[in-house]
């Protein structure tokens, strides 16, 4: 067991080994920082400096070297922008992020599991039909198109909702959280609501997939013929099977909803990771660049071996694949 | 699923020999359990027709919109059905640089589906290949490929493109390459779950008994297996390349600007929708929307369909 | 844990009973809120030249000399100046001014902070740039302070106008870090920092001891919204009072809209086309008719430019692509500048005669180009350049365009790598020989001229009436100077400008707004507006 979780740790640093290589490479072949930074009154003298300062004068693989070097002294390096640890820049807006994140999680299982409950169980009904219609059209409506939407019709057309931004933020554990005020909801619920329509999707149709398969099978039809209500049969037996692939399924998509934020913090102006991400490639930041795609691959990659491990609990199978 | 038995049991008995043959094909009945799904043919059909319209759009597009000599930006954002200064009706408006919407649009398809079902289709290539190697040839490969997956899974698709990207440049053959640099990993996983299951079956045992050669038994044997979810996969992939396509416009980086995919004609207009010129970015909308959810349908319904847990 | 718990509830309910029953126009009528679509990098006045930061600066420290709304040089910090020799200038403080902490601006304060500029650590692009011409700072008493320059050097006032001042007991020492988090943060300007959000939100109070007018607003939230649409949404909705950088797709419906009133002004930053002049044996997206390269490069004949320069229609840029927000030119800057040519006007565009120069200078059927340009850089970039394409492509040179991402962009025309490109010119300072040194003089490393020449246009008569200019203390002097140079390259057709962008801001009806020229968004410039009624 320990020696599986050693493999997984070193084959996990082998991919973010790799994933450094490829920003640093992949930044340096799109531009030059100091060229997008320097005011353009500068000359060349003042370009000259400015390269120095920031170390690109060296040869890549030393520029890459004195960051392996710092990094596994725990030290992203500094945003080229900001001049301040890029890690720190990070974590200050991952909050606004997880917020996002989790309020778009929160809504896709709120609104989706009824939904789905309802498809898989009436699945000839008309109104099962227009979810899944429906559920398809939250898969294929492009996220910054329907975040424009929200904006135009809530904000806009009706003044429901603040268009854009974060709300009041309130301070706990040295963070700053606005989903604990009424301004911070009320700026969370659009925002969250458009990155949460894939999901919602998605969880509508595991939901009315896990429905439809559990139903069929033998407990189902023995609880039915203990002559147990339909309803408890729902609530209890169904209810129980179909939750496991949503809730793993959904914590899975977890990471992939932080990592696509990116397009809806940038259409709703919402101060998060993925706007920080976007601002920086756009001006080649790279310290950020990197320190962000490594936090993201350690994300992905913890939650994927929580979920390894947790199965191989669960699983005997799966455990006796891995001896 | 009930109403599918009754073609495939009621007649047999009764039947002359050829219908019983066609009736037992694999193919036939699927064909068959199909078109049972009334909104799925629609998908088909109007996507069918979508692919027609790509197709002949410099046969029937009344302007060619890439031409920027046949463009005057006097003509530009007029509205539906304007004559302007070429002498001919723009039904559904045009845009800044007076570019036709309508002729913008089939011409914009045209980019969209080509990205769209190209980059599908070489990922499915080169994914799958991938997939069959890793299952059938286990051990270090599959460790060596499936880190690669894990690495490929791991980095956001879209940020991995809009890096792609900006480093390659733009252009309709950068966008595709980009899409299978983000997408084969799906198809290597997809088609390794599935041969790993199939690996065990006897029918490999059997084939592989018989001496017949890797190559043959991996392609002829193994890969027409795994084809079920491969093909699930590759529609719901062409919609999913669809739509980041024109994300990646949206955000700047994609096709050029001169030769507009439907993503880039929203993207271009969307500044105009708070000004009420909703035709720019909304009929482009339209028909994006339409594409992917025909191709969304069609697939969505080939899950059912293909699914084996599903039938009785 | 649980204690946590209570804690956060206790915030929850304090924070909605602050704010859940007050809607956010009727707050109260002291503080505004203004969205700017530009990011704010740092706090620290030195760290990186950029106006958004300047802009900032502007709110919270203060330099020196300052500009007016028309980009003229006025006082500042100083009183008054003047070159007391050839290479002294002499600054006269304004007495009686404070910083937010309370201490007192003298001449101490203006060597230390001319001392620090070079010094701060990473910066990307200093500004040192514009104390570089010091040679030293004597102080004289403490209300005057002498700067020695090498040589004559008549920018000086216009230089230090760009350098925030800092407190020698205060910033000693300082790291950027202390700015944006607020612990340095302490200016001479109009007002004093609250709060900062990297990427958010800026949040200020006026400073009540302010030496100047006194703002109109108590508070001050200063919002980051780089996306148009979201910032337009926000104005519309109410969320904020003001935006910057209207979209010109938008103006025209706006000028309608009852919610908002726009404020605008000719703006300072010129949109122009380069063209490669650093490829004799032929540029790399030049090509025949049939797609050869040709082994001469055609931009280098004066004809075939003025052949391009005459195909393009920039009224019809301006009308169709820009909305009427910009004024079509054919040199830097606009009406009203110090170095503006005065009868210097765009070419009438006359398709006959731009296709004849081509046959003149040996193309009668043209040939093939593609023209370069970002996409997300200057206002429609990318359709201007399509449109310009319309254009080039009426006489005969079929172009392509291309556009891409400044982050590519800067880089490929930095390496000349096009043959024809869009860019554009901010003169942040007003005065002509910025454009004329950093654009179109010879690239020449050692005397810094030439730095954003990207398309490597040299003229020595141009060059030598620049570096008379550059000497010459007397302004009226100086102008005529820089107007030659002006003349000079633009008969040469060293650079197309199109035209001049229009600075637009929206804002609520009950609020006035001084439009500047030099796009800085500060939070001064706004105030009630005077009753109508």
């Amino acid at each position: 067991m320990s020696l599986y979780l050693l493999r997984r740790l070193l084959q996990a640093a082998l991919v973010m080994l790799a994933m450094s290589v490829i920003v640093f490479v992949g930044v340096y072949a799109i531009g030059d920082p100091v060229e997008i930074l320097i005011s353009p009154d500068a000359d060349q003298m003042e370009r000259e400096r400015a390269i120095k300062a920031l170390g690109l004068d060296l040869p890549l693989w030393m520029q890459y070297l004195s960051f392996l070097g710092n990094a596994l002294r725990g030290d992203l390096g500094r945003s080229f922008v900001f001049n301040e640890p890029a890690l720190q820049l990070i974590l200050q807006r991952m909050p606004a992020t997880l917020e996002l994140a989790f309020g778009a999680t929160i809504m896709a299982l709120i609104i989706g599991i009824p939904l789905g409950l309802y498809a898989g169980l009436k699945p000839k009904s008309f109104g099962a039909k227009c979810i899944m219609t429906g559920s398809i059209l939250g898969f294929s409506l492009p996220t910054f198109w329907v975040g424009l939407m929200l904006i135009m019709v809530f904000a806009v057309q009706l003044g429901w909702l603040p268009s854009t931004g974060r709300g009041e933020t309130v301070d706990v554990m040295g963070m700053r959280w606005s989903f604990l005020t009424w301004d911070g909801l009320r700026h969370l619920a659009m925002p969250a609501l458009n990155l949460a329509l894939f999901k919602i999707s998605l969880v509508i149709r595991l939901t009315r997939a896990g429905v439809r398969e559990t139903m069929l099978m033998d407990f189902v039809k023995f609880a039915r013929a203990k002559g147990l209500t339909n309803r408890r049969v729902i609530s209890v037996h169904v209810f129980k099977n179909i939750m496991i692939p949503v809730v793993t399924v959904v914590g899975l998509e977890l990471g992939s909803t932080i990592a696509f934020s990116v397009v809806t913090e940038s259409v709703f102006a919402w101060p998060g990771m993925g706007k920080l991400i976007i601002d920086s490639i756009n001006v080649l930041d790279r310290p950020v660049i990197v320190a962000y795609l490594m936090i993201i691959v350690l994300m992905f990659i913890t939650i994927n071996l929580l979920v390894d491990l947790s199965y191989s609990a669960l699983d005997p199978r799966v455990r006796l694949e891995n001896k | 699923m009930s109403a599918s038995s009754l073609p495939k049991t009621g007649l047999p008995a009764a039947a002359v020999p050829e219908v019983a043959l066609k009736v037992e094909t694999p193919f036939r009945r699927f064909v068959s359990e199909f078109f049972e799904s009334k909104t799925a043919t629609v998908g088909l059909i109007v996507f069918v027709s979508l692919v027609l319209i790509a197709l002949l759009a410099p046969f029937i597009a009344p302007q060619n919109p890439y031409d920027l000599a046949q463009l005057d930006i006097m003509d530009g954002r007029m509205e539906p059905g304007t004559v302007g200064g070429a002498g001919f009706t723009y039904f559904l408006g045009t845009d800044d640089q007076g570019r036709d919407m309508l002729s913008g649009i089939m011409y914009g398809l045209r980019i969209s589906l080509t990205v769209g079902i190209g980059s599908a289709f070489i990922a499915c290539m080169v994914g799958a290949s991938l997939g069959l190697l890793a299952a059938y040839a286990g051990g270090r490969t599959d460790s060596v490929i499936m880190r690669l997956v894990d690495l490929q899974l791991s980095f956001p698709s879209i940020l991995a493109a809009l890096m792609i990207l900006a480093f390659l440049g733009k252009g309709i053959t950068n966008v595709v390459l980009a899409l299978v640099i983000v997408e084969w990993a799906y198809y290597a996983r997809t088609v390794r779950g599935t041969a790993l299951v199939e690996r065990r079956r006897e029918y490999i045992e059997a084939a592989q008994c018989l001496a017949l050669p890797t190559h043959r038994v991996i392609f002829r044997h193994l890969l027409p297996n795994c084809m079920p979810p491969l093909i699930v996969v590759g529609t719901m992939q062409i919609a999913r390349a669809i739509a980041l396509e024109a994300t990646l416009s949206f955000l700047g980086l994609g096709v050029p600007i001169t030769e507009p995919s439907l993503g880039l004609l929203i993207s271009n207009g969307y500044e105009y929708m708070l000004s009420g010129k909703y035709w720019i970015s909304f009929y482009p909308g339209i028909a994006l929307l339409v594409t992917i959810v025909s191709i969304n349908l069609v697939g969505d319904h080939l899950r059912d369909v293909l699914n084996p847990r599903l039938k009785k | 844990m649980k204690q946590t718990l209570q804690a956060a509830l206790l915030a929850a309910v304090s924070a909605f009973g602050l704010t859940a029953f007050v809607p956010a126009q009727a707050q109260n009528v002291q503080s505004v809120t203004i969205a700017v679509g530009a990011q704010v990098t740092s706090l620290d006045p030195h760290y990186h030249a950029l106006s958004p930061n300047y802009a900032v600066a502007e709110m919270l420290f203060g330099a020196l000399a300052g500009f007016d709304a028309h980009g003229r040089i006025q006082p500042g910090l100083a009183e008054s100046w003047r070159p007391v020799s050839e290479s002294v200038w002499e600054f006269k403080l304004r007495p009686n001014v404070r910083f937010h902490n309370g201490n007192a601006f003298t001449a101490e304060d203006v060597a230390f902070t001319v001392a620090r500029v070079p010094t701060v650590p990473n910066s990307p692009s200093s500004y040192a740039l514009y104390t570089r011409a010091i040679k030293s700072v004597e102080v004289v008493d403490p209300m005057t302070v002498r700067f020695h320059t090498e040589g004559p050097y008549p920018n000086l006032p216009n230089d230090l106008a760009q350098v925030s001042m800092l407190d020698r007991e205060t910033h000693d020492g300082a790291a950027t870090e202390d700015f944006n988090s607020g612990k340095v943060a302490i200016g001479a300007g109009p007002y004093r920092f609250v709060s900062f959000r990297s990427g958010d939100r800026l949040e200020l109070a006026r400073n009540e001891e302010y030496w100047g007018p006194k703002p109109a607003f108590e508070r001050v939230s200063y919002r980051i919204m780089t996306n148009n649409a979201a910032r337009m949404a926000a104005v519309l909705s109410g969320d904020v009072d003001m935006i910057d950088q209207v979209p010109t797709t938008d103006i025209a419906r706006l000028r309608r809209e009852e919610r908002v009133r726009l404020s605008e002004a000719d703006g300072l930053r010129v949109i122009f086309l380069g063209l490669d002049n650093s490829h004799p044996e032929g540029s790399p997206f030049i090509t025949d008719n049939d797609g050869k390269p040709l082994t001469v490069n055609p931009l280098h004949d004066v004809r075939v430019r003025r052949a391009l320069n005459m195909s393009i229609d920039r009224n019809a840029i301006v009308e169709r692509v820009m909305e009427g927000s910009a004024i079509p030119t054919a040199q830097f800057l606009p009406p009203g500048t110090f170095g503006y040519v005065p009868g210097l006007e765009p070419v009438r565009p006359d398709l006959n005669a731009a296709r004849k120069l081509l046959a003149d200078a040996g193309y009668p059927n043209g040939f093939r180009m593609t023209l370069h340009g970002p996409n997300d850089r200057y206002i429609n970039d990318a359709r201007i350049i399509q449109a310009v394409g319309q254009m080039w492509t009426r006489i005969g040179v079929r172009t392509a365009v291309e556009g891409q991402p400044w982050t590519t962009f800067v880089a490929r025309a930095g390496r000349q790598e096009f043959s024809a490109f869009l860019a554009g010119w901010g003169t942040a300072s007003g005065e002509a020989s910025s454009p004329l040194r950093s654009l179109t003089a010879t690239y020449t490393r050692d005397r810094g001229w030439g730095g954003s020449n990207r398309g490597r246009y040299s003229n020595p008569a141009a060059d030598a009436k620049l570096e008379a200019a550059l000497r010459e203390l007397d302004d009226a002097k100086r102008e005529v100077l820089l107007q030659e140079a002006t003349r000079i390259t633009m008969e040469d057709v060293g650079i197309m400008p199109i035209h001049i962008q229009k600075n637009v801001w929206a804002l609520r009806p009950g609020l006035a707004h001084e439009a500047r020229a030099d796009e800085l968004t500060r939070a001064q410039d706004v105030r009630p507006a005077p009753a109508a009624r």
